[in-house]
């Protein structure tokens, strides 16, 4: 079946010069994408998925993270801090979650204790001057089911959890409400620079764009290598793998528990999600592999166990899912934003592992690198703020308003409403697992014992995959 | 619109499977005026909706029926017996005292019930909590997706699958398959032998299905749908098998997430609600019955643990099921998984669940089965069992101490 949107876009395009053209559906570009839009480019993005949130945005620990700990002084701090605060301003206008849990550095031993100070020190400097030393005493008073060796901790109040899918999703769908396209199922397998404009090609056809800029995270400097002829970064996957637990859970846990960092990496977070359950991950392994993220056994056991550690009463309650995702770290431990004037190109790479919180501030950073080139655009009247579907378990659901015609998945209870709206619209479900990042269907205890089949049934003839 | 004013029933029945529906029958052959099935599919008759195959209904009905007919017969039955179903209700929280909140597509309602009744049933456990390594793609499924899939969406999900496991329910799958034009490649197992007893394993060899025995699925490969398996045989040599979708079959746990997410007491052992001989949970208020008790039995035995607890049910309304005023705690070693009931109430009172304690083992064992009281073996008999085999000991076997306040299974090992 013919996606409108698409193919009418497909058409224009060989008439059409876009001023934009930004590579890559994940959190970033679909951030860029609405940027670009709401300052009055023309933009086209191209994902070469069948959806958007493919790559390493499909799979990370949804939280909106203070900046607390990132590198002072840093392009990465600025993108976070101006992303976290952009989040909240538009979040509600946008239907999108917020989960108000703070987190806590927990001190599991002395050597942990001793450098708490350093943490304190380091979120001050970062101008996140709520952070805070908490004693044992409070921090058992505050997470009473925390294992009894806890020490103490650094609590940041600003740390939240949100929802790592509609946020993207909604900052995509108000880029093609102010005239951006989409384009999926369109990987960008070529192209050349005329000294005015790039000719891209795509499997759907060429798209010609005034600027290029490359949002295609794990696929990043390839793009360069292809399109440029080398990459000033080179992208070390990092994986990282997941395990939920049961949404029995989420009543052992409020705040967000974060160990203290080593140099590698931040180390398992432990905090529940917004769609009800506890999360406990990401492990970080690097490996050349781009495309696989795959989970093993051992990995998640140790993962698991150390989440009992943390929480002894997780030990009772079943593993919901697993999950693994790819974080597009680079050789270096920063963003790799940078523009190139006379190749109209403008590279956004390295986003390693703070995308979702960090989005909206790089969207805006990379704007500033386009307009500080000279180009103007007339913004168009911000009219549009499409409201997503909630499915955090903490406000309204669908199900709780008659009309819902049947409950399709009963463990995450999903609607064939909300399914329903999941395949329609501007930004339709493109494959399965587009429909489970917009609606949750299958992501549920069962993992789709249930609704598998049903699910498959709703589908039947109107994804792309 | 949403109603605040809750729905009184005598009964309410959480879930329309074979259990649920025969305690139904059972409450309104006692005489209870107002039982409501509550039912959050489409149509009530639970897993044998989906198992187009026999043999269902020999214990009920005395004739050997598919799943869907057999599904469709309780169904009428229940409603010629004036049960009232509910489809398309799902509760969503247990309260105490028989308060129940659910969702219908009409909108929220709370339902107060004098007593509920919980027969929610079991699901095979799926990909993400085996936590088996590899890629994830589509075309993972337990059998009873499989089943979904192709008796009702008419849908294949995939031409050529590895079918992981051997109980009862793996050979279910395989005649899913077959009927449905579906040609699976292998059927593997962890263990030294079937799950399932002869003949029903004999049907791999039947269907021409290889099956690997001493054989472990280690690795799930393929980027967005199933590529292959990597197992690894006997002398732990991992090879490639081709295929386009994995069937994890069995591994069934109770549906217990309402009990979980309650006041009431959940077993460990059997991950259903803990239970009395009679079926009575921590609160008096709520009962279960059927495969939420322990996975995992046939559609016969839920039907008939539902038509007992049903009945029992019906004695406590009417006053006459005794409160208890003396409880012995059943208790197990490790090598046995499961006992159900976890206790006995005193005084004793009619046939309850049944007239026995049920027991799992932990995995494959020989040995010597028995009963401990005061640290006397007041019961014992060898056994030679594997994981998903029932193991029944008869009540009127156990010669309980007046004085006792638990007794203990324990399994010594031959040799």
């Amino acid at each position: 079946m013919a996606r409108p949107e698409a193919e009418v876009t497909a058409q224009a395009a060989t008439v059409r010069i876009w001023d934009v053209a930004v590579v890559g559906g994940g959190v970033v570009g679909c951030a860029v994408a609405r940027r670009f839009a709401l300052e009055g480019a023309a933009v086209v993005l191209l994902e070469r998925a069948p959806d958007i949130l493919a790559g390493a945005s499909k799979g990370n620990s949804a939280l909106l993270h203070t900046g607390f700990d990132a590198p002072p002084d840093s392009v990465e701090l600025a993108c976070m801090q101006a992303g976290y605060h952009e989040y909240l301003e538009i979040r509600e206008r946008l239907g999108l979650p917020l989960m108000e849990t703070g987190a806590a550095v927990v001190a599991w031993n002395e050597d942990d204790l001793v450098r708490l100070d350093a943490i304190l020190a380091q979120a001050h400097r970062n101008g996140v001057t709520d952070v805070r030393r908490i004693d044992r005493a409070e921090l058992m008073q505050r997470e009473p089911n925390l294992a009894a060796h806890a020490k103490g901790a650094v609590l940041v109040p600003g740390e939240h959890v949100i929802d790592p899918w509609s946020a993207p999703l909604a900052y995509l769908t108000q880029a093609l409400a102010h005239g951006a396209a989409v384009w999926r199922n369109a990987p960008v397998t070529g192209g050349d620079f005329d000294g005015v404009t790039w000719h891209l090609a795509t499997p759907r056809g060429p798209v010609s764009a005034r600027q290029v800029i490359n949002c295609a995270g794990l696929q990043g400097d390839v793009l360069e290598h292809e399109l440029l002829g080398s990459s000033d970064f080179e992208i070390r996957p990092r994986k990282g793998q997941f395990v939920v637990f049961d949404k029995a859970a989420a009543k052992l846990l409020t705040t967000i528990i974060l160990p203290v960092p080593t140099e590698r990496t931040k180390g398992v977070v432990l905090c529940r999600t917004i769609f009800g359950n506890l999360l406990v991950g990401p492990t970080a392994e690097e490996q050349p592999d781009r495309e696989r993220a795959a989970t093993d056994s051992a990995t998640l056991a140790q993962l698991r166990d150390q989440a009992i550690r943390m929480l002894p009463g997780l030990a009772d309650i079943p593993v919901t899912a697993i999950y693994a995702g790819l974080r597009p770290a680079s050789e270096r431990k920063e963003y790799r934003i940078a523009a190139k004037p006379g190749r109209h190109w403008i590279t956004v790479g390295g986003i390693r592992s703070t995308g979702l919180t960090g989005a909206l501030g790089i969207a805006r950073h990379v704007w500033s690198l386009y307009a500080e080139q000279g180009y103007r655009h007339t913004p168009p009247e911000v009219g549009h703020w499409p409201r997503m579907p909630n499915l955090a378990e903490h406000e309204m659901r669908d199900w709780q308003q008659p009309g819902y015609g049947e409950i399709v998945c009963h463990c995450e209870m999903v609607t064939r409403r909300e399914i329903e709206a999941a395949l329609t619209g501007p930004l339709a479900a493109g494959d399965r697992h587009g429909l489970k990042r917009r609606t949750r269907a299958g992501m549920g205890r069962c993992q789709g014992f249930y609704c598998t089949a049903r699910v498959a049934a709703l589908c039947e003839g109107r994804l792309h995959e | 619109m949403s109603d605040s004013r809750p729905i009184e029933v005598d009964v309410a029945i959480v879930g329309g499977g074979p259990a649920g529906l025969a305690a139904a029958m059972a409450l309104r052959a006692g005489g209870v005026a107002r039982v409501t099935v509550l039912e959050r599919e489409e149509a009530a008759g639970g897993i044998p909706r989906h198992c187009g195959h026999p043999p269902f209904g020999l214990r009920e009905f005395r004739r050997l029926m598919t799943g869907p007919a057999y599904a469709r017969h309780l169904v009428a039955a229940a409603l010629a017996a004036g049960v009232d179903i509910r489809p398309r209700h799902s509760v969503v929280r247990l309260h105490p005292g028989g308060q129940l909140d659910l969702a219908s597509p009409d909108g929220t309602r709370q339902m107060a019930a004098r007593r509920v009744i919980l027969a929610t049933g079991v699901r095979e456990t799926p990909r993400s909590a085996r936590l088996i390594d590899g890629d994830r793609p589509l075309g993972v499924i337990n059998t009873g997706a499989l089943q979904a899939y192709t008796y009702l969406e008419q849908l294949r999900p995939f031409a050529r699958p590895v079918i992981v496991g051997t109980e009862l329910v793996a050979f279910s799958a395989l005649l899913t398959c077959r009927k449905a034009g579906i040609r699976p490649v292998a059927m593997i197992e962890a263990g030294t032998r079937a799950t399932a007893r002869w003949p029903t394993s004999l049907a791999p060899r039947l269907l021409g299905v290889p099956l690997h025995l001493r054989t472990q699925l280690v690795e799930i490969r393929g980027r967005k749908n199933v590529e292959g398996v990597v197992a690894a045989g006997p002398d732990g040599t991992p090879r490639e098998i081709a295929c386009d979708g994995v069937i994890l079959t069995g591994q069934f746990q109770p549906a217990a997430e309402l009990v979980r997410a309650s006041h009431l007491r959940l077993d460990a052992g059997s991950g259903g609600p803990a239970i009395d001989q009679f079926g009575r949970c921590s609160d008096p208020a709520f009962f279960a019955a059927g495969n939420l008790l322990r996975p995992v039995e046939t559609a016969g035995w839920s039907w008939r643990e539902g038509r007992r607890v049903g009945e029992t049910v019906a004695q406590d309304l009417a006053g006459a099921l005794p409160a208890s005023t003396r409880e012995v705690v059943i208790e197990r070693d490790a090598h046995i998984k499961l006992v159900v009931p976890q206790r006995l109430a005193w005084p004793q009172f009619g046939a309850g669940i049944g007239d026995h304690v049920q027991l799992r083992v932990a995995r494959a064992i020989a040995g010597t089965l028995s009963a401990r009281a005061n640290g006397q073996v007041i019961w014992q008999r060898p056994i030679d069992t594997l994981p998903e085999r029932r193991i029944l000991v008869p009540l009127d076997a156990l010669p309980i101490p007046a004085d006792a306040r638990s007794i203990l299974f324990q399994i010594d090992p031959r040799g």
